[in-house]
């Protein structure tokens, strides 16, 4: 199956060139996965500024304007930032290693939608160092108007990064779509795809399809700040509400491009650490491209208090729910795969299976959040806040650091601590909940989201969080630590590194070459 | 699934999360105030609406704890049983459509289950017909106004709770930040409707004890409606981030009888009439220009410091210390182009008046102007 490996060729060009002139899927995606781990201290260093000064009542750390800004700026950092091009990593060195491709598509288009990456999120992070102009965008990553249109020339500059993301998101997908649609080995048809591969097939589509909404809408925004447009300002005939829905046409969708590549890398890690195959896995096809298309049907619910119609209301409600359906498939196959399984536990499938168990959590607090009677109570309070972090921490996040171990020493050749990875493991996921489950019971009581300051009968809670939150932030100091040890250095890995691991990634040798396919392998 | 959960029976839908409370304790709901620190559930509801919603929160929760448990009782099973450590062999089987039906059905249902009861409160929480009567309910950036447009009464609601104790320099009341100095006053037992705008950008007004939360969007009115059951206080916040201050604008409802409302009403309408004819003292002015000056601390500082090249200073600042004329003509009309609001519409002729001396002569400003609302008055004509 695998081309001998003698053909492998491993020259490339040395120092810095070969990083930025590189058209190969393996440098891109090292690129992609550095930029996401960097951001993500960025991200996180911004997160516990917000948690540091909600530790008490009272101002003490930052004020109000800057408390806005890192909200909005940890937001923006750690979607578009970090969880992105996380999963654009993975999916540049591992779609064309499951497919047996040598490559991506379109290798020079790829090294231009990484490389747009950096320089976007320099000029987003500049606006930090213009406090005298209204510094950082500050009205949350959501950038609703009026209050957007009121933002410093750091809006702007958000604006234009926001576009240059996009632009990045979209040559990304589209040279996933032309690699996975153009590139399989001999007979690898559509159905034996890995599920990862098929989650991203459908994440970029859903990229394609609401990237240049939400170019539209930011644009827009734009038009309202200098060019007297009025597309959002009633006193000119818009509408403040218009933007809202167009964002969320955009945003939904965008939730679910952050998650889709977390289930595709739950569903190659569980079945290699069951030593059983996924089960169902056309159902899991299946409720993956259901979900998203019905995440083109629901973004109202997050504007359920905005004032609609009932009916639209009804619509948007029965909509959402209808999503736990897929979802609650997805579980049901996760652990129908793990039973009568022969189970190991090593980090990546503890990962995988805290996943499993926390992100339902979140998907749980969703389904509440979408009965919108309940939802009038919820709506903009900390148990939203719980709820996303649930799906993205413990649902991307929480996968990333998964599909990392996981490939690590298939990428380095070196098998990573296996002690110190659960030691990363365990705080992470300890300290995570403490951080974020007695924020559902701070939203229940009615503490509101985006506040710098809260009433006293908040105080416990949110002092338990912060705790958390420190804790949690450095355990991800080990993450980098086990990264870097990984990679300089440690046991050996084999071709198929994993006992139960199946697929063309696991045929070719450890540190995987630097090219590898040139001759498609034969599925049969 | 009419069987499993009868929801034409409001006292079984009760049952089912009175069982969920008994088997939950936490879920309890907590009653608001200082004393509920630890508080895990909604606040306790004092009205219809916001009972059945603390119903349908509680029912959605324990069916989904249930499932929750149900299926990750099986997880754990394989967790310990499955695993190789133990010897287990792994099985090879990796379909079954029969399977995957059923965990497709079951929980549709579970959802059509929980779709009913949703649907017949989103129902009632929508019906705004049959008011008694109406107030208007503007979000200003950070502020409330409130309008009994039945009555013609009006007027603003701001955060009362000290600078000093936001900045740590003073011990912090029981009421920290969900305090203001005009509260909104309904009476109880009668439907109130409320008509939600804003001035600026979106705000949301939120008070949990109600069920109430409903976005004022600038440009657009909204509609909601409420009905307390019992006198009291109920204290909220704003609900949407509306930019620096979106955490220092609580709403605080004052609910009373039917006979003190009218009393209410009644002093409100001698109060803006007596407060037009007199001559007021410099003691009585300045005392009452300090609450409202709270309103420019939020830009001007607490000391009238200002901040350099954004907001002039009061302290010493041309203005206050210049023509009295000026320094009205720039409160009431504000300065087109920055953030400076035109206050005439939002303060009456006492309110800017007391500001108005309180300027001239606090902040070591020492003026000795002493401005009357007559002079107010004549400045709108």
């Amino acid at each position: 199956m695998a081309t001998a490996a003698s053909t492998y060729h491993e020259e490339h060009p040395g120092g810095i060139t070969r990083w930025l002139f590189t058209t190969n899927h393996k440098d891109i995606g090292t690129l992609y996965l550095w930029l996401a781990l960097i951001m993500f201290f960025v991200g996180g260093a911004m997160a516990l500024i917000i948690r540091a000064e909600l530790f008490q009542p009272g101002l003490q750390i930052v004020d109000p304007h800057f408390f806005n800004q890192m909200t909005t700026m940890h937001a923006l950092i750690m979607v578009f930032g970090v969880v992105m091009p996380a999963f654009v990593g993975f999916a540049n060195w591992q779609i064309p290693m499951m497919i047996g491709a040598p490559d991506m598509a379109l290798p020079r288009m790829n090294n231009w939608s990484f490389w747009i990456l950096p320089f976007a999120f320099t000029l987003l992070s500049s606006t930090l160092f213009m406090q005298g102009q209204g510094g950082a965008p500050s009205a949350g990553w959501t950038l609703y108007p009026p209050l957007t249109v009121q933002g410093g020339i750091g809006t702007d500059f958000a604006i234009l990064s926001i576009h240059m993301l996009g632009i990045s998101s979209v040559l990304g997908a589209i040279n996933i779509i032309a690699t996975i649609l153009n590139m399989r080995a001999p007979g690898m048809t559509l159905m034996k795809m890995p599920l990862f591969v098929w989650t991203w097939l459908i994440t970029a589509y859903l990229l394609l399809a609401v990237m240049p909404v939400l170019a539209g809408a930011v644009t827009m925004l734009l038009t309202d700040r200098h060019f007297g447009t009025s597309f959002f300002d009633a006193a000119g005939g818009g509408d403040p509400v218009l933007f809202q829905h167009v964002f969320w046409f955009f945003g939904h969708p965008e939730v679910y491009i952050l998650i889709l590549p977390a289930f595709g890398i739950a569903s190659q890690i569980i079945p290699t650490f069951s030593r059983k195959p996924l089960f169902g896995n056309d159902s899991m096809v299946y409720a993956t491209a259901s979900i998203a298309f019905l995440s083109f049907l629901v973004w109202a619910h997050h504007m359920f208090t905005v004032g609609m119609p009932v009916g639209g209301m009804l619509f948007f409600m029965y909509a959402t729910m209808l999503i736990a359906v897929p979802i609650g498939v997805k579980v049901f196959n996760w652990i129908a795969t793990m039973w009568r399984g022969s189970m190991t536990f090593e980090t990546p499938m503890l990962f995988a299976v805290a996943f499993v168990f926390l992100f339902t959590i979140g998907g749980l607090s969703g389904l509440m959040l979408a009965i919108v009677p309940a939802d009038f109570q919820y709506h903009d309070t900390y148990f939203v806040v719980a709820h996303f972090h649930y799906a993205l921490v413990s649902g991307s996040i929480f996968t990333i650091f998964a599909g990392a171990y996981y490939w690590l020493p298939k990428w380095t050749g070196h098998m990573y601590n296996e002690t110190l990875g659960k030691w990363h493991f365990w705080l992470t996921v300890i300290a995570f909940n403490i951080t974020f489950f007695p924020q559902h019971f701070l939203g229940l009581a009615g503490m509101p989201r985006r506040i710098p300051d809260y009433a006293l009968q908040f105080t416990e809670f949110n002092q338990i969080s912060t705790i958390g939150s420190f804790v949690l932030s450095a355990a991800q100091l080990l993450f980098l630590y086990i990264v870097v040890q990984t990679i300089r250095g440690g046991n050996k890995a084999t071709t198929q590194v994993w006992e139960g691991a199946e697929g063309l990634e696991w045929t070719v040798p450890s540190p995987a070459p630097y090219h590898t396919f040139a001759t498609p392998p034969k599925v049969s | 699934m009419s069987s499993i959960f009868p929801v034409s029976s409001d006292g079984l839908l009760r049952l089912i999360s009175d069982v969920g409370l008994v088997l939950l304790p936490g879920l309890a709901s907590a009653d608001y105030g200082p004393s509920a620190d630890w508080g895990l559930n909604l606040q306790r509801p004092v009205t219809e609406i916001a009972r059945d919603i603390l119903d349908l929160h509680n029912l959605i929760l324990i069916i989904c704890a249930i499932i929750f448990v149900v299926v990750f009782s099986l997880m754990f099973y394989a967790l310990f049983a499955h695993r190789k450590s133990r010897g287990h062999k792994a099985a090879t089987f990796h379909e079954n459509s029969m399977l995957e039906v059923v965990w497709t059905i079951i929980p549709f249902a579970i959802l059509v289950g929980m779709a009913i009861p949703s649907t017949a409160t989103l129902l009632r929480m929508d019906d705004v017909t049959g008011s008694d009567m109406t107030v208007k309910i503007t979000g200003y950036q950070w502020k409330w106004r409130y309008d009994y447009l039945d009555y013609d009464v009006g007027f603003f609601s701001v955060l009362s709770t000290p600078r000093e104790q936001i900045e740590n320099q003073a011990d912090k009341g029981e009421l920290y930040l969900l305090e203001v100095d005009n509260p909104l006053v309904l009476p109880v037992g009668k439907k109130v409707r409320f008509l939600l705008t804003a001035n600026d950008v979106i705000h949301s007004w939120w008070v949990p004890q109600l069920g109430v939360k409903k976005d004022t969007v600038p440009g657009f009115i909204n509609e909601t409606w409420t009905r307390i059951d019992e006198p009291g206080t109920y204290r909220g916040q704003c609900a949407e981030l509306c930019g620096k201050d979106h955490g220092f604008m609580p709403i605080v409802v004052k609910a009373v009888s039917d006979q003190e409302f009218a009393a209410w009403v009644q002093q409100q309408k001698e109060l803006m009439a007596a407060a037009a004819d007199k001559t007021w003292g410099m003691e009585e002015l300045m005392n009452r220009g300090k609450t409202v000056n709270n309103q420019c601390i939020a830009c001007h500082g607490p000391t009238g410091q200002g901040v350099l090249g954004v907001f002039p200073a009061i302290a010493g600042g041309k203005i206050a210390t210049g023509p009295v004329e000026e320094h009205l003509k720039i409160v009431m009309d504000g300065k087109p182009g920055t953030a400076m609001q035109a206050f005439a519409e939002q303060l009456n002729d006492l309110d800017i008046a007391a500001v108005v001396t309180y300027q001239r002569n606090a902040f070591g400003n020492n003026t000795g102007d002493l401005v009357q609302p007559s002079q107010v008055k004549g400045l709108r004509e």
